[in-house]
């Protein structure tokens, strides 16, 4: 009998402490683990948490609050894959009230589950489901395809996209045209051109708005520039990386000091990618172009150089740049990552010691993002337009978004007066701690301005993820080119079985 | 005699009621599932974003591009040639220790405890087991610091991106997942031997190994059988461990799974082709069986 407790205990014991050590292995990690859909999402969420919020923070009246139109829905239902949008909207939207939350965050942080809420008589209903294992998109498409014959209380009425399945949705009759919401071209004028361009179907009809902007830029190591350059200063630094040329010669130049120039391959896949001359798909036929050719190029050069790694975004090695002994020199992303994704808050990071600087890098991209789309069929048009209008179109309303969630808005007038200092943040103009002191909004602004995205297409998350995997076992030496395209062309047809590649 | 068949006949009903949840569970869950997959495999029918396509009656054509782009036969192979490198060693281990464990002259302490320990890996989550090992294998994971620190290695080894290590360290995390379960099914046969047949061996002067491989083996037979497919047919159905371990991505694509397979095909909801793929299964599994229970009966002849 006493055999028996011991070794149960011992089982227990054990058991415990290993599942206890796998628990604590994803959090902790330096960087976290994010799954594979990457949005400034994450980065939201970890701002708005734990502050507390009051109504009516953007100086609102309570004559703006929205008042149900007759005959409108008295349930609003949005979808969405984390709580970005909704703490946006209990922060800003007016007359919003937040209810009752039902929701349950799994070991990795995903928020799943319902949350109600109330906008003036109307109930909010938001669905949370997360992006892991394309979790949301399976759940919202059901819901879509049983739009039609759901009650009208349980319609979808809003739901939210990010830019790699965007057109998935707004080529179909399942979004409304923003137009037919009553929102003019007028209203959105101050928008940036690219946010657009992502929800904009085939026929050229604006389909969704976002209250955001995700311009990226480059984020490089002050000390290593010191050291390799002589100088830490953007313009510098901006004049060693201008263009992919300069930018792989450069390469060598920190290979010899000692440093990666960047941690991964695949940290400038965005930048190219988003630089491209034609879509991932013509007319049913895979096409893969010459940029993207340029940027497989261009890495297995650097790559069999040893001027840059093969890693996976977001893993272990490739996260280990964030800190001085990582001897990486830049990262390419958007003001989320180095605010919230890069280990800012571990001490003796470099982000926590204010050691990244900023500069425009050889192109400009965007990363991450999350739109608003409303759903045909829905009865409640009129809030859907308030909410659009207040969230992504009041220069008011998202000047408070920047103040509070650190948020590049998608508003040019706002984020240009923060930009040159004519409008100041708590009397001071507006500066990074992260980036050393340095006010990086005109680089953002810059950046995103002259972006062009009519080339994005329906099927580009899988053109995107195949291509890059394909390529980084061609760079790792693991198969050759052609064999790498091919792997990519089969791939992408096993997901999407209506293409077909191209004739050799 | 009247009354007594009645009661018989009643307790015919009995045993048919009994019966019901079991055939209505398995018609439910099972059998029409399994005709509908063999029914939707002739069809074209998958979902082009949020556009159903289908069900468009194709005939075979499904089983044609399946097998005529090939990728069906790399990853039977991989499947296979995973699981082996796996199996092998878990078969000799757990024969080994059940061996052990079963022999009353050995007198082995803390038996017990060593028999939940053996079994605790099974007890993981494959998906936790695998994400500790893809961070212990990583480049700047533990594994690769020892090695460089103790002088083995000047720079970290990618494990996750060669071929044989990605193969073997999938093949050791099932190893190490299974054999305490393959241990504990070994050792309920060995107990069930008569002892008196050990007894009789020893006393005619056979040495252990001699016992083993006359005695043991041979009348365990049956248990091997069993334990032989049903590690096969899990081992054809290998998925949660390479696709947490690769994410999908292994090197080449040397560690892609059938099952893997199958999974990329649901992306798009393709009922058609994954409905070939799993019929093209079905039918391996078989045919494996098949050869392995008749290799191992064959021999009683």
């Amino acid at each position: 009998m006493k055999k028996k407790v011991l070794s149960m205990f011992l089982a227990v014991a054990m058991l415990a402490g290993v599942l206890a050590g796998c628990g604590n292995e994803p959090g902790g990690s330096s960087g976290g683990v994010e799954p594979g859909n990457e949005s400034s999402a994450d980065a939201g969420t970890d701002a708005s948490q734990g502050t507390d919020v009051s109504q009516g923070t953007d100086g609102s009246t309570e004559s703006d609050t929205y008042k149900r139109a007759d005959g409108e829905g008295t349930v609003l239902n949005i979808y969405c894959w984390n709580t970005e949008f909704m703490n946006r909207m209990k922060d800003h939207y007016p007359g919003y009230v937040a209810g009752k939350d039902n929701t349950t965050a799994d070991e990795e942080g995903n928020v799943s589950g319902t949350v109600e809420a109330t906008i003036d008589d109307i109930t909010v209903k938001w669905n949370i489901t997360p992006n892991k294992d394309n979790a949301y998109q399976n759940n919202l498409d059901e819901a879509l395809l049983n739009q039609e014959s759901a009650a009208a209380d349980n319609k979808v009425d809003i739901f939210l996209v990010e830019a790699d399945y965007a057109l998935k949705y707004v080529n179909t009759d399942y979004s409304m045209a923003v137009k037919d919401l009553g929102i003019t071209d007028a209203d959105i004028a101050d928008q940036y051109k690219y946010t657009q361009d992502v929800v904009t179907d085939s026929n050229g009809v604006l389909k969704g708005l976002s209250w955001q902007g995700c311009p990226g830029v480059m984020f490089y190591n002050r000390e290593a520039a010191k050291e390799v350059f002589g100088s830490d200063d953007p313009a510098v630094v901006q004049e060693k990386v201008k263009d992919w040329e300069t930018f792989n010669a450069t390469a060598k130049e920190l290979h010899d000091a000692g440093y990666q120039i960047t941690s991964s391959a695949a940290d400038t896949f965005r930048t190219y990618t988003n630089n491209v001359s034609s879509p991932w798909v013509i007319d049913g036929t895979i096409n893969i172009d010459e940029n993207v050719m340029n940027w497989v190029n261009d890495s297995k050069a650097l790559v069999d150089a040893g001027y840059t790694g093969t890693h996976e975004l977001w893993s272990d090695d490739w996260s280990k740049g964030f800190f001085p002994e990582g001897k990486v020199f830049a990262y390419f992303g958007p003001a989320w990552l180095v605010n919230f994704s890069m280990s800012a808050d571990t001490e003796g990071s470099i982000g926590y010691n204010g050691g990244w600087g900023a500069c425009e890098g050889p192109q400009g991209f965007f990363w991450g993002g999350t739109w608003i789309c409303a759903a045909t069929g829905t009865d409640n048009a009129g809030v859907i337009k308030d909410i659009m209008l207040k969230l992504t179109c009041d220069k008011d309303i998202m000047t408070g978004i920047v103040v509070k969630d650190d948020d590049f808005v998608n508003n040019k007038p706002a984020m240009e007066a923060l930009a040159d200092g004519s409008e100041l943040i708590n009397g001071a103009e507006y500066t990074s701690k992260v980036l050393g002191g340095q006010n990086p909004l005109p680089m953002y602004c810059a950046g995103v301005d002259g972006l062009d995205l009519s080339n994005l297409g329906p099927y580009d998350q899988a053109c995107t993820e195949e291509f890059m995997s394909a390529m980084l076992d061609y760079m790792k030496g693991n198969i050759d080119l052609d064999t790498a395209i091919d792997t990519f062309y089969k791939e992408v047809i096993t997901k999407h079985p209506e293409l077909t590649a191209p004739e050799e | 005699m009247k009354a007594k068949r009645s009661k018989a006949v009643r307790y015919n009903k009995w045993g048919y009621i009994f019966l019901i949840p079991f055939v209505v569970t398995f018609v439910i869950f099972q059998l029409i599932p399994l005709i509908n997959t063999i029914y939707y495999s002739f069809f074209e029918y998958f979902r082009s974003g949020l556009n159903v396509i289908g069900p468009n009656f194709k005939g075979i054509e499904n089983y044609i591009k399946l097998f005529s782009n090939g990728d069906i036969w790399k990853y039977t192979g991989n499947t296979l040639i995973i699981w082996l490198m796996g199996f092998i060693p878990q078969i000799i281990v757990s024969l080994l220790l059940a061996a052990w464990f079963s022999d009353p002259s050995l007198r082995l302490k803390g038996q017990r405890f060593f028999k939940t320990v053996i079994y605790l890996p099974n007890l993981i989550m494959a998906a936790a087991f695998a994400m500790l090992f893809f961070m212990l294998f990583s480049n700047s994971g533990p594994v690769n610091s020892i090695l460089v620190s103790s002088g083995i290695f000047e720079q970290p080894y990618p494990f996750l991106d060669r071929v044989w290590t990605t193969r073997s360290i999938i093949a050791f995390m099932n190893f190490l997942m299974w054999f305490g379960n393959t241990t504990i099914l070994l050792m309920a046969g060995m107990m069930g031997i008569d002892t008196s047949l050990f007894e009789a061996a020893q006393v005619d002067g056979a040495t252990s190994t001699q016992v083993f491989f006359k005695i043991t083996l041979p009348l365990l037979k049956p248990i091997l059988l069993y334990v032989m497919i049903t590690s096969l047919i899990g081992g054809l159905q290998m998925f949660d461990v390479p696709q947490i371990l690769t994410g999908g991505n292994s090197p080449a694509n040397t560690s892609r799974t059938l099952i893997m397979y199958l999974n990329d095909n649901l992306y798009s909801k393709n009922y058609g082709m994954g409905g070939a793929i799993s019929v093209y299964m079905f039918v391996i599994t078989g045919i494996l069986s098949l050869i392995v229970f008749k290799f191992t009966n064959g021999k009683k002849k």
